[in-house]
């Protein structure tokens, strides 16, 4: 049995102009220890997916249907206390802005000890210990100091570690992390990036990042889920995916991207566009989701909506054409 | 080579930090500290470097939407720093700017009609209203947006679209120089793509000069011909791109391109974590502003400041170890395939 | 490296076709309503405030139709009566019929509010520009505001009431005065945070001339939030009128207000409570009324709300 099981998840909301389908239909697993990315343009609902997972969705105006199976319970089933349990303790969460996500009148480790006291219930001492021991474990230097400090004293990097420990203070059975580097520079992102994968070494949790950059992707994940529109179009194992892309999405996407290294290698292209917008979520599409900014698209795209096929072993995809598996050099 | 449509000699821009019961100056952020670089026609330069690295505060500089606090910015042979606003404004015709963010790049109470009329009205470079109604035309169609479109408000626009529009107003002007402030930053990954190549025809198509400001490395090295890369209010280094990526000459540019995510799983490559953060640009280090971050730092670092010099044909780095013998000095080789990991 | 480029169609290859699950709708759909009545529907604040507020001003302007008596006639036989038939809410005690003087009572209160919120925007607009965009003239012009502030502006209405006679045209004059710093500090703010837009940088860059900059890009944004700013000014005028009418440093005796509407009945409040109780129910219903149109208005307007889902 996986530790996460989220079958035909359905997220809508209530708007002025129509119900906005900002998840329709999706269905996927998480192993315990695997490291799963989520990856997508904005509005294509990964985000909303993550917050489903811990029930954050305001409702109304939303509403989740489906069920999402976490060690064999419904979350949807719980109660908003049982649902409280959970989070911060067995599924945890890291957001992208870290300096909105921390309590700005709180010390870093009173906002540590906070989950602690709550969810396994330790006295004072105790979860003050912890939190000097979870601030080492993020690499944050000097912890007994640190620990006292206010989050506008630290710098960016150094607060999104702290969510981090706060985050892993319980030690979590998954950990969903949502655009945990986006808005950190890149020398930040690379430490931050080297902390969780020596961190899904060290604690075993299993991770589910969301992102949109495909580098990000590439250095962390083991297996890759790509969305579309509410939809997921393409999953596999990270490597098969960047190495072979089944659905015409996935390949325009990684197709649109520069390559580092491109004026070395004479490689230098022009970038693919995928052309087209979006389409609008809130209109019920008889075909394929992707048909209007396809060029593969034929009558039957357009008319049928592909269910998720397997295209090779563990490579399943949402298209009547599997692309051509392509010559690997 | 002809003259550079731009020259910009020692820029400096340091913040008044305004504090206490009077509101007197405490002190300053020196966000830009002594940046000296040229564009020449129909090249692109770009800027990179982390966020408070002065990068957008140089581009500002030069479109004079404040007043510097030292050096010069010469445009076409003109200094334009220290002219009279009067005597500016025909001149702003000639450099024009595109910003990051979509959203609030365009007035919302105007149509897209009026948006790109503004420049065309503002330099009298239209003959009538017909002209106007022609030129706002052809704008659209350059880049790639429905002509029928003009009476439009920008919130009935995606964010692509909006930052054609943008492009769009930049272009009304007929410039030399097109400034992009992370113009592509805040975009989706396919519409990112859109607008890279849209900007790439352009420039081949108009021969615009452009400075790309960015902190994204591997657009850079698909848009640009030279880099200049900044920290802490200083160039550290400048080069032709290929020469940049193959073999970077300053130690920050070699972690910046390390730590820059591949979208290749499995990659093999060295990889440099630098420690720490980007220090305050309020008290930057002494000596080389990199020496508290810097792997290969050594006691000369701390004391004195190293200025760019030229380590191959136009290749400049602001770095000691080029002092040194080659065998000592780990940025010797062509190191740039080992960290990018380009099989 | 995979060689993932450019494929056509001629490289896909047809499989067996799998047809995706339909999705269910999960909650009923929406019904999309267009044009005055949809912006009602989503907006039930501005629709309940803005109907009351317009039902007090047709009741206002059309006050001799609304089944009253001359408010200032005096019928010294008639005094004191309870609400009747004849006298919907009663009689003052110079006989007066409370119905009619309520009824007409609210031209002052919302001529006052109007005209406050109208002068105070004005002015409050021309400092807050000023103050924005002239560095060395924001200072002064923001101490003399922080001074004016410091004083409640029912205490500087009341000393401004004492300096003039009696009058509905000084009442105003007195409220504005007390009015416009709050405005002209909203208006600074606003402009400062414009002024900082990429849009205002970029039509800075296209040489626009620095009169046009106020006029087409600072302007116009301004709007929004001054408009919301009115109301809550509108609103608090009323209240400062019926107090200043209330303890006879407003509106004179001889025009019905609601605030000395209740200053006469004052004396009788604990045996004829209704002279005091009508005139402050409408002033309350009024002032909420207005109070709820600017809540709309702000949500309505602030276009991060629009961009919701």
């Amino acid at each position: 049995m996986a530790l996460l099981e989220v079958e035909n998840l359905q997220t809508h909301f209530r708007g002025a102009d129509g119900v906005n389908r900002a998840v329709d239909g999706v269905s996927f697993e998480v192993n315990s220890g695997e490291t799963v990315a989520i990856v997508g343009e904005s509005g294509c609902g990964k985000s909303v997916t993550a917050m489903s997972i811990l029930r954050l969705i305001p409702e109304p105006p939303g509403k989740i249907a489906g069920s999402i199976r976490f060690n064999g319970k419904d979350l949807l089933k719980l109660s908003d206390r049982e649902m409280r349990d959970i989070r911060g303790n067995e599924i945890s969460m890291i957001f992208q802005e870290p300096m909105t996500s921390l309590n700005p009148v709180l010390t870093v480790g009173r906002q540590i000890g906070e989950t602690l006291r709550l969810h396994q219930g330790m006295n004072k001492q105790q979860a003050e210990a912890r939190a000097v021991e979870m601030l080492k474990l993020v690499g944050i230097p000097e912890p007994e100091r640190r620990v006292k400090e206010y989050p506008h004293q630290l710098s960016g990097g150094m607060r999104q570690r702290v969510m981090i420990a706060i985050a892993l203070a319980c030690n979590p059975k998954l950990l969903i992390a949502d655009e945990p580097t986006t808005a950190l520079d890149v020398t930040i992102q690379a430490q931050i990036l080297d902390l969780m994968r020596d961190l899904k070494r060290t604690v075993g949790a299993a991770i589910v990042i969301i992102t949109h950059d495909l580098g990000v992707v590439a250095e962390v994940a083991e297996r890759v889920i790509v969305m579309y529109a509410g939809r997921k179009v393409e999953e596999a194992e990270v490597g098969r995916l960047f190495r072979n892309p089944r659905h015409p999405y996935t390949q325009g996407l990684l197709g649109s991207m520069p390559k580092l290294g491109s004026s070395l290698t004479g490689e230098e292209t022009r970038l693919q566009e995928i052309p087209g917008l979006v389409p609008s979520l809130k209109k019920k599409l008889d075909g394929c989701v992707f048909a209007s900014r396809c060029a593969y698209a034929t009558d039957l795209c357009l008319k049928v909506a592909p269910g998720l096929e397997e295209k090779a072993e563990g490579h399943i995809a949402a298209c009547h054409y599997a692309l051509k598996e392509s010559v690997a050099a | 080579m002809s003259a550079p449509i731009l020259e910009v000699n020692d820029l400096k821009k340091h913040f008044p930090i305004h504090g206490g019961f009077f509101g007197g100056t405490t002190g300053y952020v020196y966000a830009v500290d002594g940046v000296s670089f040229s564009i020449a026609r129909g090249e692109t330069l770009s800027l990179v470097g982390e966020s408070g690295c002065g990068k957008s505060t140089v581009g500002k500089a030069i479109l004079r939407l404040f007043d510097i606090t030292g050096g010069q910015v010469v445009l076409d042979g003109q200094r334009i720093d220290d002219m009279p606003s009067g005597r500016l404004r025909p001149l702003r015709r000639r450099m024009q700017v595109v910003f990051q963010d979509p959203f609030s790049s365009l007035n919302p109470r105007m149509r897209v009609r009026d948006i790109l009329a503004e420049p065309i009205r503002n330099f009298g470079l239209a003959s009538d209203a017909a002209d106007i109604e022609r030129r706002v035309g052809d704008l659209m169609d350059r880049v790639r947006l429905p002509r029928d479109a003009v009476g439009r408000w920008p919130h009935e626009f995606s964010g692509g679209q909006r930052q054609r529009i943008c492009i769009a107003r930049a272009l009304a002007a007929e410039p030399d120089l097109i400034i992009c402030d992370e113009a592509v930053s805040a975009l989706d990954v396919s519409v990112k793509a859109q607008i890279v190549n849209l900007l790439q025809d352009l420039q081949k198509e108009l021969g615009l000069a452009m400075l790309f400001i960015s902190h994204d490395l591997a657009i850079v090295e698909h848009m640009t011909h030279r880099v200049a890369v900044m920290y802490l209010g200083k160039i550290v280094e400048v080069a032709p791109k290929r020469s940049l990526f193959a073999a970077p000459k300053h130690p920050y540019t070699e972690a910046l391109l390390s730590a820059v995510p591949v979208p290749e799983p499995g990659a093999q490559r060295e990889r440099i974590i630098l420690k720490g953060d980007v220090p305050s640009p309020i008290k930057p280090p002494k000596g080389c502003r990199f020496h508290t971050r810097c792997p290969y730092a050594f006691d000369r670092c701390s004391r004195d400041e190293p200025v760019l010099r030229q380590t191959e044909e136009g290749h400049w780095a602001a770095c000691h170890l080029h002092d040194r013998p080659a065998a000592e000095n780990p940025l010797a080789g062509e190191r740039g395939a080992a960290v990018i990991a380009h099989h | 490296m995979a060689s993932a480029s450019v494929l056509n169609p001629a490289d896909v290859s047809p499989g067996s076709v799998k047809v995706a699950e339909p999705t269910r709708d999960i909650m009923p759909p929406v019904k999309v309503r267009k044009g005055l009545w949809g912006f009602m529907w989503r907006n039930p604040t501005i629709a309940v405030g803005g109907t009351i507020l317009l039902l007090m001003v047709i009741m206002a302007v059309f006050a001799p139709l609304f089944w009253t008596v001359d408010p200032t006639a005096l019928a010294p036989a008639r005094r004191t009566r309870e609400p009747s038939l004849e006298h919907w809410f009663g009689t003052d005690m110079l006989g007066r019929d409370v119905y009619s003087r309520v009824v007409y009572g609210a031209r002052v209160s919302l001529i006052v509010g109007f005209a406050v919120a109208l002068f105070s925007s004005i002015i409050g607009l021309t400092i807050g520009l000023v103050s924005g965009f002239v560095r060395w003239a924001d200072g002064i012009i923001m101490r003399i505001m922080d001074g004016l502030m410091s004083i409640p502006s029912i205490l500087l209405a009341i000393a401004l009431m004492a300096l003039t006679r009696g009058s509905v045209g000084n009442v105003i004059l007195a409220i504005t005065v007390a009015e416009v710093p709050r405005v002209s500090r909203l208006v600074r703010g606003v402009v400062l945070s414009l002024r900082e837009q990429p849009y205002v940088d970029a039509a800075v860059a296209a040489g626009t001339r620095t009169p046009v900059i106020i006029w087409r890009h600072i302007l116009p944004n301004t709007i929004a939030p001054m408009t919301v700013q009115a109301t809550y000014v509108c609103a608090s005028a009323m209240i400062v009128e019926s107090i200043l009418s209330f303890i006879g440093a407003g509106t004179p005796p001889i025009i019905p207000s609601w605030g000395n509407i209740m200053a006469e009945g004052r004396a009788l409040w604990q045996v004829k409570p209704y002279i005091v109780f009508f005139p402050a129910v409408f002033l309350s219903i009024t002032v909420l009324a207005v109070n709820m149109l600017g809540d709309g208005l702000r949500d309505a307007l602030d276009p991060r709300m629009a961009k919701r889902i």
